[in-house]
Formats: structure tokens, C-alpha cells, sequence
């Protein structure tokens, strides 16, 4: 497909004029990281002088840091000289011209998603007409939300727009100098999201038909923010059930929620990157930082994710719970097949009083994969009365796959109340044998335990997006069995 | 309807059925008794295709066809079902769910129409009174948390409304109290009629009570042995089955 470092209006807006360069080609500049780099990637944005020097203070922090190599992952050393940090969009006439040039693997995959014709097009990079149904779907929400006040802009629009908002709450959830990619992040970003919703507004949709399009454009340094000012609420989707098959192999995006008073931010993840092939060969390595501040009292933050993608997924969407009566929630099913790995989990860092929290963590590994959850809640001293919840169970599809555990909890407040259950077990062949003599097909069988396995996660999930990720499952299973 | 002439099977390198031969006619009722490990439970599970078991001789005819070419759920489709001794939990998965599932494959295959939550609901309320099933069991997951007695029954429950033409009953009343044999039993014989054959695989006679077979065959390392009408069970029941073995012998 054509390149991911582009966003939606930059598509929209086939005339790219941002300054000098006219040939799409030149257009993307030479491999290495150095200051020259980064201003040129901020001058080409247009930003405004303290978003420059913010990028720079956080490139010359990342300097001093060195590669995390505390997860249960396997990497391989990554050439951070060797990797292009920008790249503008590339005109539609570099994609395939129809679906007939796109391969057809890809568009199987597509077909059993059940994507209507247009969108596969657009997914797999077919330059299509500018009149477009999603398209102008996407114009019309526009308006809608516009209506009701809401924000919803690329992140570049933002900085242009909106640099007051963009100032006073970038990097507040995740400092530019919090971890190796969220600082590289941090100084590299090239696009991504920007949502705020307006005091007492309740977002009138789901951010979501509208993101199934934008999100094939995210980019390889993606930068999200959201903000759900008092007594707001917003349902973000992220991601799309179709097959993502980016041309970076690195992908480092940093996600900031702030839920202020009583406010309340559901964000929904499906990420189904390039894992690479059954053998392990190519595949995305998607190391994320996501991060939740319920800033105000009575405020909630849910994250809901499908981790089905990526050769390597290292991701742990967490939740400061400052407000008092504050709420925090992470429901993920991570899938890993072949040789993907997978080190995910979240952190509920409890501060204010009576704040809660719910883990509940389902991963399913088949083959040569490996997958780790990774899980700290902390009740801080002034966390009166904190209580969390935490279930984390293994789903095993043959013997050569492995489930690891690493949960972490520090109480220094000794009214909390936290729990904890796990469990590992296997897909048994009695389980698929009793389907399949009840007349239930190997495939449709396994698929009905894995989600069945999955259920209180997918729960969580808006209809629509539960559908496909049930779906997908199965896609991302297939043959793992027997 | 079913015919097995010298079968021959193995798990592993350890033969298990040794040239068994068996002949069921449509309608008709055989229970099949035998110590343990004397391969009651590998003939089910080769009937009904689980993996693991390797036919080395033999053949099996279905219905005219040769059963053993068929995958687990073509025989399904084709009418065989295996009330297991052991019913597996499915966490999650709900169990009318399940049903629903199964159901509508057998349709699908027969080239009938699917059917919809109400239809399919408005079938199994029939079918629920037969082994008396308690509702709160059909949306509870499969088997998960059952009685042992609910396991079976639910097993029993399932061939009622999948409505089997071959039915091979695995050591079903294993592990059942009296009242939930006398259930489980009545359900099975409510499900008799002249189409219908059922095996039964028992150790014990006492089921025999509650379903009269038209035939009883004795099973001894993996043939068998000696075949009768219901009077062979008593003799069984009161002689145990060395004397039997010794006669074969």
C-alpha cells in the first residue's frame, strides 16, 4: 500500500504545497536522526518555535538514553540512523491502479472481513476518484461534531489551530523524556490525532467510521491527544480490522488522555499490523506508549484493546488515577501466532481516594509465539480506600508457545483492597473434538472457544468493532490448530 | 445401517480392537458390555472419528458408505453422535449457543434453511422437557460447572434436538445417581423409534434396567466375545465376566 506517513487532510488535499519541495520524490529525507532533522521536519510543519524546542529538548534527553531491554521480547538491534524520519505524502499515482495489481492475499483477508469494495480500495492504497464515499462521510461528521464544539483534527491541524490547547497538554500525560520511544516520539512525531471535547458535551458519535479510513494514514511516529474537558464524554475507536502492511518496520506512537472533572474517555484499539510471515521474516514492531490522566475528580478512563498485529508488540495503556472516585479499565486480547511477540499490559497508578480499577487481560498464543502480560498497580500512600481487580488469563494453542506473567503490585496504603486471579490453559483437542462431533467445523470450532475465551473483553467493545474483532480472530487463528 | 467387520484398531503401537464385528439395524438397540479396558471406549470414539486412533484393519459401512473415509463432522452430519462419557467445558461459549451452531451445520449440509434464535428457541422448549433440563443450564457455557448429572443430561439433551440416526451412548450412566439415571434413561427411550439405532457402551447392567436393548454383545480384548438378548446382561450382572471369557477361551 502507499505510504503511511500521511494523514487525512493531506490526502483530501491532493495539491500539496507546504513549502519548497515539489518533487514527491526528493520528498523524503535521507536516513539518520540528528537537530538538522528534526527542524526540518518542524519547519516543514510549520510549527511555532516552542514545539521546536520542545522536539530538541526531548532528542537530546533520548541521547542519553539507551534501548528498554526489560521486556520479555526478542529484538533485534534497530539502526536508528539507518531509519528516514519523514516522509511526505505520496501522490495517488504511485499506488496500485486497481484492485487487480493488489495482492490478492491481502484482499482474500479483506473479502472475509466482509470490507465493502470502496474501502478496500482505499486500504490497499488504489488511487480512487476524489469523490469518495467515505470520503464525503467523513466531511459530514465533520460538521456534526463541529456543531457540538468538538475538536477533531489531525495533529498538525492542531498546532495550527488550536496551539493553545496543544501547548498546555502535550506531553503533560507523557513527558517528552519518559522512555526511549516516547522520547524519540517525542522529537520525531510527523502526525496523528487531536481531539478535545468541550465542557458537558457528549460526544454525539463514536469517533470511529470515520478513523476506520483515517487510520490507514497513521504514521510511523504517530502523536495522539485527547481531551475530555468536565463532564464530557467521548468514545474513541482506533485502528482497523484490516490488515495494515506499513512500509516502516518501526512504529513508535505516543497516545495522552486527559479526563478531567467527571469527565469519561473509552478508547477502543484494534491493531492488526504486518506481523511478518510463518517465519518470523519482516513484520512491524510496535513499541507504544498510551497513557490515561484522570485529572479530575469522578473521571474514567477505559481502554479496550485487540492486539491481533505486529512481529513485536511491546504496550502497556495505563491510568493515573489523581481525581478522587476516579476510574481506570484495561481489557485487552493479544493474539500471537507464529513467531510474534508480545509484552503488553497496563498500569493503574492509584493516587486519589476511592479510585478504582479493573484489569482483565486475555492472551492467546499459538505456534512459536510468546506473549508476556506486564501489569503494575500501585496504590500510593494517599490512595484511601483504592481497590483494584485484575484477571489475566492464557489461552495456549499447541506445546511450543508460551504465556508469562509479570504482575506487579506496591500497596502503601493498607485500605486498599487489590486482587488478583490468573489462569493458563490450552485449546484442548477434547474441546475441538466435541464440536466438531456435535457437526461444527476445526475452524468454526476453534473460533467459537477463542472468542468464547475472549467474550468478557470483546464485551467492551462498540458493536461493530466487537463483530470484526471476533472475526479477525478467527482470521488471525487460522490453521493453528491440527 | 451399520456394519463393522473385523475391525482392527491401535492408539500408538497398542492394539486395541482385535477383529470386532457388529451389525446394527435400523431402529434396533445393542448394548455393548465388557470389563474395563476391554476397548468399549475405543470402538466409540472410532466411530465417531477422534484423532489419536488408528484403524489398522476393518472396515466400518454407514449407511452404505464407508464410515472411516468420513471427517468427525461429516459423520455428525450424517446423523452419527457420541453422547461422550466425558463431556468436555468450554468456557465462554454459550451452550445453546453451541447447539445452535450444531444444528444449523447439520441443516446446512442437508440443504435446509438456517434457523433463526426464535425458531431454533421455539425447538429446543420442546426438547427440554424430555430430559427435564433446567433453563438457567442452556445459557450457562458448555458444561462449565455442571453437575455430573447435568453433564449427562445435557449430553442426552443435545441428541434430542439434533435428532441423531445412529446414537452411540458412552458409559452415559457413569457417575449418575438413581434419579438421574431413571432421567437420563427416559429421555434416551423417548428418542427410540424404528429409524433410530442406539448403541449403549456400559460396564454396568443396572442400566439395562432403565433401556431394554434388543441385543447384548460382550466385549473382551477387543473382539467379541458373546452376543444375546437381554437375559445375557442379568447373567452377566451375576456371573461378572470371567466365566465368559473362560468359554471364549
Amino acid at each position: 500500500m502507499a505510504s503511511n506517513t500521511e494523514s487525512m487532510d493531506d490526502l483530501v488535499d491532493k495539491d500539496y504545497e507546504h513549502g519548497f519541495v515539489t518533487d514527491i520524490e526528493t520528498d523524503t529525507v535521507e536516513p539518520g536522526l540528528n537537530e538538522e532533522i528534526i527542524t526540518f521536519i518542524s519547519k516543514k510543519k510549520e510549527e511555532p518555535e516552542w514545539l521546536l524546542e520542545w522536539r530538541l529538548k526531548a532528542y537530546r534527553h533520548w541521547l542519553t538514553m539507551e534501548d528498554p531491554t526489560w521486556a520479555h521480547l526478542d529484538i533485534e538491534h534497530i539502526d536508528y540512523q539507518a531509519i528516514s524520519y519523514y516522509s511526505a505524502p505520496k501522490s495517488k499515482d504511485d499506488g496500485p491502479n486497481s484492485l487487480d495489481e493488489v495482492d490478492p492475499k491481502l484482499l482474500e483477508t479483506y473479502e472475509k472481513l466482509g470490507i465493502p469494495l470502496q474501502e478496500q480500495k482505499f486500504l490497499a492504497g488504489v488511487a480512487v476518484d476524489a469523490v469518495f464515499d467515505s470520503v464525503s462521510v467523513a466531511t459530514t461528521f465533520k460538521g456534526k461534531l463541529a456543531d457540538a464544539g468538538v475538536i477533531f483534527c489531525s495533529f498538525s491541524e492542531a498546532v495550527k489551530e488550536h496551539p493553545e490547547l496543544v501547548k498546555k497538554y502535550l506531553g503533560s500525560v507523557v513527558p517528552a523524556a519518559d522512555n526511549f520511544f516516547g522520547a524519540l516520539n517525542s522529537a520525531v512525531f510527523t502526525d496523528g490525532s487531536f481531539v478535545y471535547i468541550p465542557k458537558g458535551v457528549r460526544c454525539p458519535m463514536e469517533l470511529s467510521t470515520y478513523f476506520r479510513i483515517n487510520a490507514s494514514n497513521t504514521g510511523q511516529f504517530e502523536r495522539t491527544l485527547i481531551i475530555a474537558d468536565e463532564k464530557s464524554h467521548v468514545s474513541y475507536l482506533e485502528g482497523c480490522t484490516a490488515p495494515m502492511r506499513g512500509e516502516n518496520q518501526l512504529h513508535a506512537a505516543v497516545v495522552e488522555l486527559v479526563a478531567l472533572e467527571d469527565a469519561e474517555i473509552k478508547y477502543s484499539t484494534v491493531q492488526n499490523w504486518y506481523p511478518g510471515d510463518e517465519n518470523g521474516v519482516g513484520g512491524i514492531y510496535n513499541f507504544v506508549t498510551k497513557r490515561a490522566d484522570c485529572r479530575g475528580n469522578n473521571s474514567k478512563v477505559s481502554w479496550t484493546q485487540v492486539e491481533t498485529g505486529s512481529a513485536i508488540t511491546w504496550k502497556y495503556p495505563s491510568c493515573i488515577l489523581k481525581g478522587d472516585n476516579s476510574v481506570g479499565e484495561f481489557y485487552s486480547v493479544a493474539v500471537t501466532n507464529n513467531h510474534q511477540q508480545a509484552d503488553t499490559g497496563t498500569k493503574m497508578i492509584h493516587i486519589g481516594k476511592n479510585t478504582s480499577s479493573t484489569i482483565i487481560s486475555k492472551g492467546i498464543s499459538a505456534r512459536h509465539a510468546q506473549q508476556s502480560y506486564r501489569g503494575l498497580v500501585k496504590i500510593s500512600k494517599s490512595a484511601e480506600n483504592a481497590r483494584n481487580y485484575t484477571q489475566c488469563d492464557s489461552l495456549l494453542m499447541g506445546d511450543q508457545c508460551g504465556a508469562h506473567t509479570f504482575p506487579y503490585i506496591e500497596a502503601k496504603n493498607s485500605s486498599a483492597t487489590v486482587e488478583h486471579e490468573a489462569s493458563t490453559s490450552k485449546i484442548g483437542d477434547d474441546q475441538l473434538f466435541y464440536c466438531m462431533q456435535r457437526g461444527i467445523k476445526e475452524e468454526d470450532a476453534v473460533n467459537m472457544i477463542v472468542n468464547g475465551f475472549c467474550k468478557e473483553v470483546f464485551k467492551e467493545l462498540p458493536m461493530e468493532f466487537a463483530v470484526e474483532a471476533q472475526k479477525l480472530l478467527g482470521i488471525t487463528l487460522e490453521g493453528a490448530v491440527g | 445401517m451399520l456394519d463393522i467387520q473385523d475391525l482392527h484398531a491401535k492408539i500408538g503401537d497398542k492394539a486395541i480392537l482385535k477383529g470386532l464385528n457388529l451389525n446394527v439395524k435400523a431402529g434396533e438397540v445393542h448394548a455393548i458390555m465388557g470389563p474395563n479396558g476391554s476397548g468399549k471406549s475405543t470402538l466409540a470414539n472410532v466411530l465417531a472419528g477422534r484423532d489419536g486412533y488408528e484403524v489398522t484393519k476393518g472396515s466400518v459401512s454407514y449407511e452404505g458408505n464407508d464410515l472411516l473415509e468420513l471427517a468427525p463432522e461429516e459423520r455428525a452430519w450424517a446423523g452419527v453422535f457420541l453422547a461422550f462419557q466425558y463431556p468436555v467445558e468450554i468456557p465462554g461459549v454459550n451452550n445453546v449457543y453451541l447447539l445452535k451452531a450444531a444444528v444449523n451445520a447439520v441443516r446446512k449440509y442437508r440443504g435446509e434453511s438456517e434457523l433463526d434464535a426464535v425458531e431454533f428457541l421455539g425447538l429446543i422448549k420442546e426438547k427440554m422437557k424430555i430430559v427435564k433440563m433446567k433453563e438457567d443450564l442452556l445459557n450457562r457455557s458448555v458444561n462449565e460447572g455442571f453437575s455430573g448429572g447435568e453433564k449427562k443430561r445435557n449430553e442426552i439433551f443435545q441428541m434430542s434436538v439434533l435428532e441423531p440416526k445412529l446414537a452411540i451412548l458412552d458409559e452415559t450412566d457413569s457417575g449418575l445417581d438413581i434419579d438421574a439415571l431413571k432421567i437420563v434413561s427416559e429421555g434416551v427411550n423417548s428418542l427410540r423409534n424404528e429409524e433410530r439405532s442406539i448403541i449403549l457402551v456400559t460396564h454396568y447392567q443396572r442400566l439395562l434396567d432403565y433401556i431394554k436393548p434388543d441385543h447384548v454383545h460382550v466385549l473382551s480384548n477387543g473382539k467379541i466375545i458373546k452376543s444375546g438378548g437381554p437375559e445375557l446382561a442379568l447373567e452377566l450382572e451375576e456371573k461378572g465376566y470371567d466365566w465368559i471369557k473362560e468359554e471364549a477361551a
